[in-house]
């Protein structure tokens, strides 16, 4: 029998069980020792484990990951915290660069088994540069992962299981999630399977796929449409990259109608990919054109205006209500 | 009331000048003749390759090419100071380095050539492999370095890049975050003063890049970088230094780039001939054979046994290089992931069977 956690606190619960199980886990960023974290993600793990396990880091985000594939290629498990991810943007240069082709440019000899977590997302009322979700930049990079767990379990099975994997992964965390909802998690170093998506409700009638954050509120909408009439599966990606279609394609085929629904801007998003999956290997069973929620194609509004940029309950249900009515 | 809190000096090293003039002080090694042999052998392999490397790109035969023309006793330096378990992280300059630590001439040549295997070293599994984003590898230095303080080893990394990487931030961040951690890192900056086509006086203000060290709270000195004794001599201090817990240090080397920044490059374009034939004056190769000559150590046959046993090396790895036959297609899918995941089986199988239709 598990605890009842947040999002936050199954992070630090599944960031201490991968330290105690292997002495090679180590964690870094700014603030991670004793303060814990900007969000204490990482709080009493510097007590437990010491300064050499808990590393506080300069200001130095372009250096951080470069950091981190130094220390892989040396038999450590790095697993770097950026405080919000509009701060990762100077991770990109080794992240495509080295971390996610360091394997490949030296045929195996040398690898990148580490994490990169962020809190990602809007919805907090933080300042400027605080809200990003850039999930699909990181996912046009080959050779990486990119996870986001949706509730405090798959923030536990998921990070164990990036920090298990043997390839750099980037794990966003929903910060809005962070602490507003509490799941069961049972801390039996259980990890979830990456590169899978989830199904997390069964329906007949429509598909729609989210991911992080979005969950909620495709998931409360699913229950309007149920109370209509309407069954929608909920379909969790959780692995952005690689992205698991065959989940996608398989419900789409039985449902023949797909909403997708995403915090990032609409151009070059995941779910362009999703749709243009469809359009691939699913089309014959399209009952509906494709749509998309998102967030629009705009900067992320200051958080005045913020709600009125991230998907809400009410934009997806009048999607999923004109894929129903279509013909 | 003001005071002074803080000054610095920067420490300049040269043993052999450019005129011959040899300094009374030589460290120990310099009396041994086969180790400055070992060292001469090792610069004219270098050389050897460099130009046996350009041409054949000029011939069609390999890609773009980064030659260490001018500029082979800095690697030859950082070659004989490390310990064969230091990691060296490497630029794209530092061949002569890399051939001593067991990287051999025809891996180079495959990786020039286009081909992935050129990293995947037989001889040295734990050296990083060429970088070619300039001085993003000082982070995977300070990483590596902190591996190895975290482990309690007696180890060192040692990271090499150019004049133009001291602008990068990320250049500074290493080294400041070697700082704070003291850890066993050396960098070394290999002067040559151009960045391309961008001069070293339109790189920065700094009267020298040595004292970049001393914003991240860490060592800073220069060496003759044309002077294969004085890097010899400055990088083992500095190395035995950090393998001992005295923490990082960055050493910049004074040197020249005798020909273009790559194969790419025509510098005639923007640096005029005249300069380029005074500093081959101070060209390190000829500096130290004209001491070992001197010292009664060198002479005509011995010269010509070494110019024909390295190109000799050379060819041999040349017929070695073009022996390869390019990897299958499906082999950009093969090192990707530890296992490919499913999402990319479809693609893999779409240029497999290009690859089978092609015959």
């Amino acid at each position: 029998m598990g605890d009842q956690l947040t999002l936050v606190e199954a992070v630090r619960t599944a960031l201490g069980r991968a330290m105690e199980d292997d002495g090679n886990v180590i964690v870094l960023g700014e603030d991670v020792g004793l303060n814990g974290g900007v969000f204490r993600a990482t709080d009493g793990l510097a007590e437990r484990f010491g300064p050499d396990r808990v590393i506080d880091t300069p200001i130095s985000e372009s250096m951080f990951v470069g950091l981190a594939v130094g220390l892989a290629t040396q038999g450590f498990h790095p697993i770097v915290e950026y405080q919000f991810m509009g701060f990762m943007y100077p991770a990109l240069d080794q992240l495509a660069n080295h971390a996610s082709r360091l394997r490949n440019r030296t045929r195996g000899r040398l690898t990148c088994p580490l994490v990169v977590r962020a809190p990602y997302g809007g919805g907090v009322h933080a300042p400027e540069h605080h809200s990003e979700s850039f999930e699909a930049m990181l996912a046009h990079i080959p050779g990486l992962r990119v996870v986001i767990p949706s509730s405090p379990a798959k923030a536990y099975g998921l990070l164990l299981a990036a920090i298990r994997d043997p390839d750099p992964v980037v794990f966003l965390e929903p910060k809005r999630l962070y602490r507003s909802i509490r799941e069961e998690v049972d801390d039996d170093g259980g990890a979830l399977p990456l590169d899978r998506c989830f199904t997390l409700r069964g329906g007949d009638d429509l598909t729609m796929v989210s991911w992080g954050a979005s969950i909620a509120e495709t998931l409360a909408a699913a229950e309007v449409l149920a109370a209509e009439g309407v069954g929608a599966e909920v379909i969790d990606i959780a692995t952005i990259k690689p992205l698991d279609m065959d989940t996608i394609l398989a419900s789409v085929g039985r449902t023949g109608r797909c909403v997708i629904v995403h915090e990032a801007a609409r151009t070059g998003g995941v779910g362009a990919d999703i749709a243009a999956g469809l359009a691939d290997e699913g089309l014959t069973s399209l009952l509906a054109p494709v749509t998309r929620v998102t967030g629009y194609d705009t900067v992320m509004p200051l958080f005045r205006n913020e709600h009125h940029y991230l998907p809400s309950e009410q934009r997806i249900l009048d999607a999923a209500h004109r894929a129903m009515e279509f013909a | 009331m003001r005071h002074e809190v803080a000054s610095f000096r920067i420490r300049a090293t040269s043993y052999i000048g450019p005129d011959g003039t040899v300094a009374s002080d030589l460290p120990a090694f310099a009396s041994d003749p086969e180790q400055l042999i070992g060292m001469y052998r090792a610069m004219v392999l270098t050389r050897t390759f460099d130009a046996k490397a350009v041409a054949l790109q000029r011939t069609g035969r390999l890609g773009t090419f980064a030659s260490s023309l001018g500029q082979e006793a800095i690697a030859v330096g950082i070659g004989t100071a490390m310990a064969p378990d230091d990691v060296l992280v490497p630029s794209f300059r530092e061949q002569g380095a890399m051939f001593l630590r067991g990287v051999v001439p025809n891996e180079l040549l495959l990786y020039w050539g286009g081909d992935e295997r050129g990293n995947d070293f037989a001889g040295q599994r734990h050296d990083f492999p060429i970088c070619v984003p300039i001085g993003t590898q000082a982070a995977h230095a300070v990483g590596v370095a902190l591996a190895m303080q975290l482990n309690h080893e007696r180890r060192v990394a040692v990271c090499s890049f150019g004049d133009g990487a001291t602008s990068r931030g990320d250049v500074y961040e290493s080294m400041n975050f070697a700082g704070v951690r003291q850890l066993p890192v050396v960098f070394v900056i290999n002067n040559n003063q151009w960045a391309i086509s961008v001069p070293r006086s339109a790189q920065s203000a700094a009267v020298t890049l040595a004292q970049k060290a001393i914003g991240a709270g860490i060592a800073g000195e220069q060496v003759d970088g044309n002077d294969v004794i004085a890097v010899r001599a400055v990088l083992t201090d500095a190395i035995e230094r950090a393998r001992s817990g005295g923490g990082p240090m960055v050493v910049e080397a004074l040197t020249y780039r005798l020909t273009d920044h790559t194969t790419a490059d025509d510098a005639s374009r923007y640096r005029p001939d005249a300069e380029v034939s005074e500093r081959w004056k101070a060209e390190p190769i000829a500096r130290l054979r004209d001491f070992l000559v001197h010292q009664g150590h060198w002479a005509r046959e011995r010269e010509e046994q070494l110019i024909d046993e390295c190109a000799a090396e050379i060819d041999a790895a040349v017929q070695d290089y073009e022996g390869y036959r390019p990897m299958p297609p499906t082999s950009m899918f093969e090192h990707l992931y530890a296992t490919l995941p499913h999402a990319y089986l479809a693609q893999r199988a779409e240029l497999h069977e290009l690859e089978r239709l092609d015959g």
